[in-house]
């Protein structure tokens, strides 16, 4: 059972971007997941886009209930995962109604046909069957009664029809991974670890894996399979890694950079959890735990254990951000090192829990009472939520100050291959602890002053409890600057806001400047972005450029403060587009602080860009 | 708590911060202050092992006059940020110091979760009834019906009992004093210091500002007899000049103050501040539905559950000895991976 058991030798395709849907019950992400790993393992580049309901089980059969996962996969490298599927896989009615308008023309079109019957049309809003009125006439359509086929794979089993009918899916990956050459050892060996202890789903799971594989080779549904080679990548070792593991492994890493231990609580929200998951199973990193009674215990929990010299660490989404903006702020006052992940989703309230968005850029600048200024750090794909991580963490304890750290649910749950790093060559972020008196009185009184700063990076000592001799209260209250006493006076406010402030703007001069790609150095037009819109934003441009129009492309890792040469690199372009899955938020910031005529681009669907989109607009700003 | 600290020799002094204190005059913060300093040098921790954490009331100053690591936090989160201290560092004194409406208004969700996990730190409620910082609102203890700013025709929230709240929230250590006996309250202070894991202590406390008197009917020194009943461990539960009041359980489990002479000495309710199940301690919590009737103080509750943080420990090292040493690259390598040359 190989692909050299194929009768016709496979077609070589660069890429493919190929969409699995079905009803939330069918198994659609895992089938995906699979898919992915097994392609990337491979050696395929690839991005992935799982886009379910936020509903564990919607009602069966209907739109509402439609999860999908599209994988783009192919033989170069690639940035994102794929505008438009060139395959779709529909489980039923529904799932096709949902995703067809965006099958390309020609695509190929894999139906489960024993789900197309009445009662399914019916939910899913057809009249008609699609699969005999010409709706499909435009694609390549493929009738496979994967249904009855896996009931007949299991038949020998022993096991009950309901049960034996739910391994359909694995019938639909091994179908597709014969069609696309893929290794099957590996998805073997994975059924059967997953389901060592449930022997008669491993049994289905794995019949029905063959019947699907076999199907395609042995019916002449097929021609021929199709080859993706794998990709020219940078050489070393890879793995398959989603932003949420990244995030979770990028603190691990920190904190072991920081050589503290790590202490992480937070709350269970979509599309944020997994971090929490992830960290819960490594507690031989001496990584504490705990999952919170709400958003606002969570905060408050990591700055207590800041207190003490851990690396304190909350995450969350947009919903839990607005409650944690009091303890973000007290953190602000305290000058305490604090990591808050926010994973962003579509909003207002509770919005769109599981579909990416960006709009809490502005939320994570301004959305604190008073003066708060904080530094924010955006990861732009799924690994490289790895290395945001650990510049988060950097910037937290060199200046004793809380950090947002912007993920988003594109990047929490999409996945992508990661060159590993070399973890001896992770950067050192640990920081000295304050052990001793800093101030002398006249009399020679020897005093710890908790807010004597560093005159460099202005961060104040770090003193932790059991440290002799320098017990120290700290607080929510104005403080006078050195000592830390509660002080009201009119003009140490204004000084304490101000060197809040100066601060964090300070840091502009310790991060990396804003790099531009200009190839030819003749563009006129700029895309600037921030976060997830880095691979369709890259995409574009080298769309673009393929057909002549030159575009420079820069993409922010800090929001704030800026690098210190971002004025300067907008004012070198003529028109400057600002892509975002907002209504324009960085455009602000950037309008406002360099007084620059950005253009913005957005969109709130709860999907990523899709390249052609921005290309477009590249290409308008261009004429 | 502390092994090291036992052997030091430590003063009032020693607990004393060089920041004048700015209570009102008169408050009963001030006595209370003055307990835990007296009291703190006898438990041999040094003041550099202990941390005081508050949220946002007149209490939460409290801190900032103890020469110990402290933070002055946000209001109603102080038991949040004192889980975050005692679960990262087992090996500090963890202080809680807030208000009835630092804990059990705002704060009433952190002060419930903490109890239930048993984060081994030491909550004193000043309880006084009344809004003080921000000028006499009522409050989550205030009695229905007080009149003031903000209910100038009578509150109509009923009040929180607070021991009922903490009993109901699973505390394990659960106990009342108040700010007009120091002995009892460095007793209390004692008893709760001594106990792993989370300790509640209601404090009544005179606000002589804002509700000046709450307390008085049973506090005054020569009402205080008939009015506080002691409670102890072991021992029937009787009050009055000569103990000739006690207190019995009724047909319905709920508990009731008698006559010795008239029930007689064999049924008095016999206190055992051990009993696995809450349900004695919670019926001596309704004794007094307010303070203005006979009003058990002491320990009602002291059950020994892991502490929260002993346990998370425990997981750490089982972790470790399961999972080995940290290794970071095998961590990142874990899983699938491929070679590209």
């Amino acid at each position: 059972m190989t692909a050299e058991t194929t009768q016709l030798k496979p077609e070589s395709l660069e890429e493919v971007v190929i969409r699995f849907a079905g009803d939330s019950g069918d198994g659609m992400q895992l089938t995906g997941d699979r898919f992915t790993d097994v392609s990337a393992v491979f050696g395929n580049d690839l991005a992935t886009l799982p886009n379910f309901p936020a509903e564990i089980r919607a009602p069966a059969g209907t739109i509402a209930g439609v999860s999908s996962f599209q994988v783009h996969i192919s033989d170069h490298e690639i940035l994102t995962p794929g505008d438009a599927p060139n395959v779709l896989v529909a489980m039923n009615p529904a799932a096709l109604k949902a995703n067809l308008s965006e099958l390309i023309p020609g695509g190929t079109l894999l139906v489960n046909s024993d789900t197309f019957e009445e009662r399914n049309l019916t939910k899913a809003g057809y009249q008609a069957s699609p699969l005999e009125d010409g709706t499909l006439a435009a694609f390549r359509v493929i009738q496979v009664p994967m249904t009855t086929l896996t009931l007949e794979s299991t038949k020998e089993l022993g096991v009950k029809p309901r049960d034996a009918e739910r391994s359909k899916n694995f019938f639909a990956l091994g179908l597709v991974s014969w069609m696309y050459t893929r290794p099957t050892d590996d998805t073997i060996q994975w059924i059967e670890d997953k389901f060592a202890n449930k022997e008669l789903v491993k049994a289905a799971n794995l019949a029905a894996f063959k019947a699907g594989y076999n199907f395609g080779e042995t019916a002449e549904l097929f021609d021929h399979a199709y080859a993706i080679a794998p990709a020219r990548l940078a050489p070393g070792r890879y793995r398959n890694i989603t932003g949420n593991t990244a995030v979770s492994y990028g603190l691990i890493a920190a904190a072991q950079q920081a050589k503290l231990p790590l202490t992480y609580a937070s709350y269970p929200i979509t599309p944020a959890s997994d971090i929490l998951h992830e960290l819960a199973s490594h507690k031989n990193f001496c990584v504490r735990t705990l999952q919170a009674e709400d958003e606002i215990a969570a905060v408050n929990v990591a700055i207590g254990a800041s207190f003490t010299g851990h690396l304190g660490v909350t995450a969350t989404s947009g919903p839990g951000v607005d409650l944690k903006s009091e303890g973000i702020g007290l953190a602000v006052s305290l000058e305490l090192p604090l990591i808050i992940v926010d994973v962003q989703r579509g909003g207002p309230s509770t919005g769109l829990p599981t579909k990416t968005e960006q709009s809490d850029l502005l939320l994570a600048m301004y959305g604190r009472h008073g003066e708060a200024p904080l530094p924010i750090v955006a990861a732009r794909s799924p690994s490289h939520c790895f290395d945001a991580t650990i510049e988060a963490a950097r910037l937290a304890l060199k200046y004793r100050t809380p950090v947002i750290l912007l993920s988003d649910g594109y990047l929490a749950n999409g996945a992508e291959p990661w060159l590993l790093p070399d973890v001896d060559a992770l950067p050192d972020v640990s920081v000295p602890f304050a052990t001793e008196p800093n101030h002398t009185d006249d009399d020679g009184t020897k005093h710890f002053w908790p807010y004597l700063r560093d005159p460099e990076t202005l961060a104040r000592p770090w003193a932790i409890p059991g440290t002799p001799g320098l017990q120290h209260r700290i607080g929510g209250l104005e403080k006078e600057d050195g000592t830390g006493n509660v002080n009201y006076d009119p003009e140490n406010h204004e000084y304490m806001v101000r060197l809040r402030a100066q601060k964090i703007a300070g840091i502009a001069n310790d991060i990396a400047p804003v790099e531009v790609d200009d190839p030819s150095g003749n563009a006129s037009v700029l895309v600037i972005g921030w976060g997830s819109t880095y691979g369709s934003i890259q995409q574009a441009a080298r769309d673009a450029r393929e057909s002549g129009v030159e575009v420079a492309t820069a993409h922010l890792i800090h929001l704030n403060p800026f690098p210190a040469n971002l004025g300067e690199v907008l004012k070198k372009y003529d028109r400057v587009l600002v892509p975002e899955m907002n209504l324009g938020q960085l455009v602000k910031l950037i309008r406002g602080d360099f007084l620059v005529d950005a253009v913005s681009l957005t969109k709130v669907q709860g999907v990523p860009f899709r390249a052609s989109e921005i290309e477009q607009a590249i290409r308008e700003l261009a004429k | 708590m502390s092994e090291e600290g036992t052997a030091v020799k430590l003063g009032r002094k020693d607990f004393q911060s060089d920041q004048e204190v700015r209570w009102c005059p008169g408050c009963g913060d001030y006595s209370i202050l003055a307990a835990m300093q007296l009291f703190l040098p006898e438990v041999g921790v040094k003041p550099e092992n202990m941390v005081f954490v508050s949220g946002i009331g007149c209490a939460a100053r409290f801190p900032y006059y103890m020469n110990v690591y402290g933070m002055h936090g946000i209001h109603g989160r102080a038991p949040a940020l004192a889980t975050g201290v005692a679960l990262a560092r087992p090996d500090l004194d963890v202080w809680v110091i807030t208000g009835d409406g630092d804990s059990l208004s705002i704060g009433g969700n952190h002060l419930i979760h903490a109890l239930r996990r048993n984060v081994n730190m030491k909550i004193i409620v000043f309880n006084n009834q009344i809004y003080g910082l921000t000028k006499g609102q009522y409050s989550p203890t205030s009695e229905v019906g007080k009149v003031t700013k903000s209910s100038p025709f009578g509150s109509l929230d009923t009040p929180f009992n607070p021991l009922s709240v903490a009993l109901g929230a699973e505390g394990t250590f659960v106990a009342r004093t108040h700010d007009m006996d120091r002995a009892h309250m460095v007793e209390i202070f004692r008893r709760a210091h001594d106990h792993q894991g989370t300790a509640f202590v209601e404090l009544y406390q005179n606000c002589n500002v804002f509700n000046d008197g709450a307390f008085e009917a049973i506090t005054g020194k020569e009402v205080r007899s008939d009015m506080l009943i002691d409670l102890k461990h072991g021992e029937p539960i009787r009050f009055g000049a000569d103990g000739s009041k006690g207190v019995v359980l009724n047909q319905f489990g709920e508990c009731e103050i008698a006559d010795v002479a008239e029930v007689g000495e064999d049924r008095l309710l016999v206190h055992d501040e051990h009993r696995e199940d809450p349900t004695l301690a919670f019926a001596l919590s309704r004794l007094a539905d307010r303070p203005t009737t006979p009003t058990p103080i002491g320990v009602f509750r002291d059950v020994q559950r892991p502490s929260y943080e002993a346990e998370v420990q425990r997981q750490l090292v089982i972790s470790s000895e399961k999972q080995g040493p940290p290794d970071l690259g095998a961590l990142l390598g874990a899983g699938a991976t491929w070679d590209v040359s």
